[in-house]
């Protein structure tokens, strides 16, 4: 069987009664199987509820109706996307056991298209951190070298999307946790507009930044899984409402005349010489096809490191003091209230997060409010309108997506400054609010995919899919597909 | 605490701790003061920044507030809101002793 076919394919072939989509998802649990003891991208996987899901689809098609434009699609979702009935971790002891009541609002979209949930995805505990080192349970592989990590926060659903686990995922992005990994993995991944697709059931991390978004083997595919998730939802007060135009329309316009910027401080010292020459060859590309390059400055990209790793951290001590163990979640034994509360988040939180919730209450603490979170919000207003200003003048920005490629298991885990560093080129479009693709655009000579990152204005993801639909027709790095057989 | 130009002590490490209800250990203290620090220093950079009338960003896009109808709606009920809880009794959630 082919492990990749895509959302077209995958429907031609259940609608055409070719394949059903009990089969279809049989073939693809028994591949899932045969890979995790390798990649551990999944944390649950969700045989009887994915064959349920399948027979019900199967029931529509038999009936003469179109179960929708994800019919018998298979989906990984990220493990912090909260899905009704099916264990919902993020990864983290303090919710192993736990079992939402209530589907997140993408989740319900995803049903609602006819597509099959096969399980939930791995990630760095909570969503904090690069290399998926961080879950609570075990770190994911990266499927084009075992010895690597796939990237994070959204490893797991890079890793499942790219070794044929899923034909698509949901992933969720705070500082680049869709498009890093997606870059490492050799796939495409989206991080929307912030307010473009609704948080509602994602559990929180950093709420100013943190969005939900599709990844996908190619373009097309993720184009069509975020025109289901796309739209507004009354349950997110974040969520705009404002009207999703139709991303399919836009891939075949091409780039004719279309200006690409290109920030000179995202190709410095700190990006790999592979890497940035990989990148200066995809424009080359580009450009040949119609683009204009420009070269632009976006000189506050060097405080996008320190703004984010201080607002970031202080939202998500603010968020994660709900969990106290009185509600849901894990709970440790204590004779008093306090001591309970102390106890049970001392043993369900993991080393980063205890740290970041650490960082997050010092620089909101008395005394030190100003000085960083106060600080670290007008840095943020500079940083937004310094990428705004450029956007005026250009229609899209061409960056790396990560500066280096999947790096070893273990290497960078016992240095987390060293770790951050790996967010440099994405964390940007957090802190501007605005959409950002990554998509695969060669291989280092070691064989490792490297990421191209288009970042647009608010609400234009049409632009980056259009943009990333030309690069993708002009070259063949989706069509490569991580070595299977020696895994 | 100490002032923003110094570094963290370990005191005030284990304030925090105490203000993020989280009981560290000893080690975890020692650890905690030598990483945040590493941290802290390596963000004194955003100090340089001239900042003075820049307002700050909480959120990227402008999001106005919506009201919805002033009526009730459905809610999880007591049964599903208690679904997960580590210990309960009846409609409610059991802790141990709050008032002493």
């Amino acid at each position: 069987m082919d492990h990749f076919s895509t959302i077209a394919e995958s429907r031609k072939a259940l609608l055409s009664g070719q394949r059903s989509a009990e089969a279809h998802t049989t073939e693809v649990l028994q591949h899932i199987h045969s890979l995790e003891s390798a990649l551990h991208a999944f944390v649950t996987i969700d045989d009887d509820g994915a064959l349920a899901s399948a027979l019900r689809i199967d029931k529509e098609v038999g009936a003469g109706r179109d179960p929708g434009p994800l019919a018998g699609v298979i989906v990984a979702v990220k493990d912090n996307i909260v899905t009704k009935g099916l264990r919902t971790t993020a990864a983290s002891r303090i919710l192993e056991n736990y079992v939402p009541v209530f589907d997140g609002h993408v989740v319900e979209r995803l049903r609602n298209a006819g597509a099959i949930i096969v399980g939930k995805t791995n990630l760095d505990e909570f969503a904090m951190g690069s290399s998926t080192e961080n879950s609570a349970f075990y770190p994911t592989c990266n499927p084009w070298n075992v010895d690597c990590v796939p990237g994070g926060s959204s490893g797991g659903s890079a890793a499942a999307v790219a070794a044929g686990q899923a034909c698509v995922g949901l992933g969720s992005d705070t500082g680049g946790s869709i498009r890093q990994p997606a870059s490492l993995c050799g796939i495409v991944g989206l991080k929307p507009t912030w307010g473009r697709v609704s948080r509602y059931g994602l559990i929180a991390f950093a709420s100013s930044l943190d969005q939900v978004g599709p990844m996908a083997r190619t373009v097309e595919d993720c184009a069509q899984l975020m025109q289901v998730i796309a739209g507004f939802d009354a349950n997110d007060a974040t969520s705009v409402d404002l009207d999703v135009p139709s991303y399919q329309s836009e891939l075949d316009r091409g780039v004719d005349g279309l200006r690409i910027g290109v920030p000179e401080q995202y190709f410095g010292p700190g990006t790999d010489p592979e890497v940035a020459q990989t990148l200066r060859t995809a424009l080359e590309q580009m450009e040949s096809a119609g683009a204009i390059l420009q070269t632009v400055s976006l000189p506050t990209t060097d405080h996008c490191l320190s703004s984010y790793y201080v607002i970031a951290p202080a939202e998500a001590s603010s968020n994660l003091a709900r969990y106290d163990g009185v509600r849901y979640g894990y709970r440790a034994e204590a004779t008093d209230i306090d001591a309970m509360i102390c106890k049970t988040r001392a043993a369900g939180f993991g080393a980063e997060v205890k740290r970041r919730i650490m960082l997050g209450t010092y620089a909101l603490s008395a005394g030190y409010y100003d000085a960083f979170y106060g600080k670290a919000q007008r840095v943020r207003t500079l940083i937004r309108d310094d990428i705004a200003r450029v956007l005026e003048t250009v229609d899209v920005l061409a960056t790396p997506t990560s500066p280096i490629p999947a790096f070893r298991l273990g290497e960078r885990v016992s240095d987390p400054l060293s770790m951050y560093l790996m967010d440099i080129c994405t964390l940007s479009a957090n802190l501007a609010g605005i959409p950002a693709l990554s998509q695969p655009c060669g291989f280092t000579s070691s064989g490792l995919p490297v990421g191209l990152q288009w970042m647009g204005r608010p609400f234009d993801e049409a632009t980056l899919f259009r943009v990333a639909a030309c690069y993708q027709n002009r070259t063949q790095w989706h069509t490569n597909h991580p070595p299977l057989g020696a895994l | 605490m100490s002032d923003v130009s110094s570094s963290i002590t370990r005191d005030d490490v284990v304030a925090m701790a105490r203000l993020a209800r989280l009981d560290l250990d000893e080690a975890e203290v020692d650890t905690m003061a030598v990483e945040l620090n590493a941290i802290v220093q390596s963000m004194a950079a955003l100090r340089t920044v001239d900042t003075s009338d820049v307002e700050p960003t909480a959120h990227a896009m402008t999001v106005t507030p919506r009201l919805r109808p002033d009526c009730v709606t459905s809610s999880l009920g007591p049964g599903m809101a208690l679904e997960q809880a580590p210990q309960k009794s009846g409609s409610a959630f059991v802790v141990p002793k709050v008032v002493g």
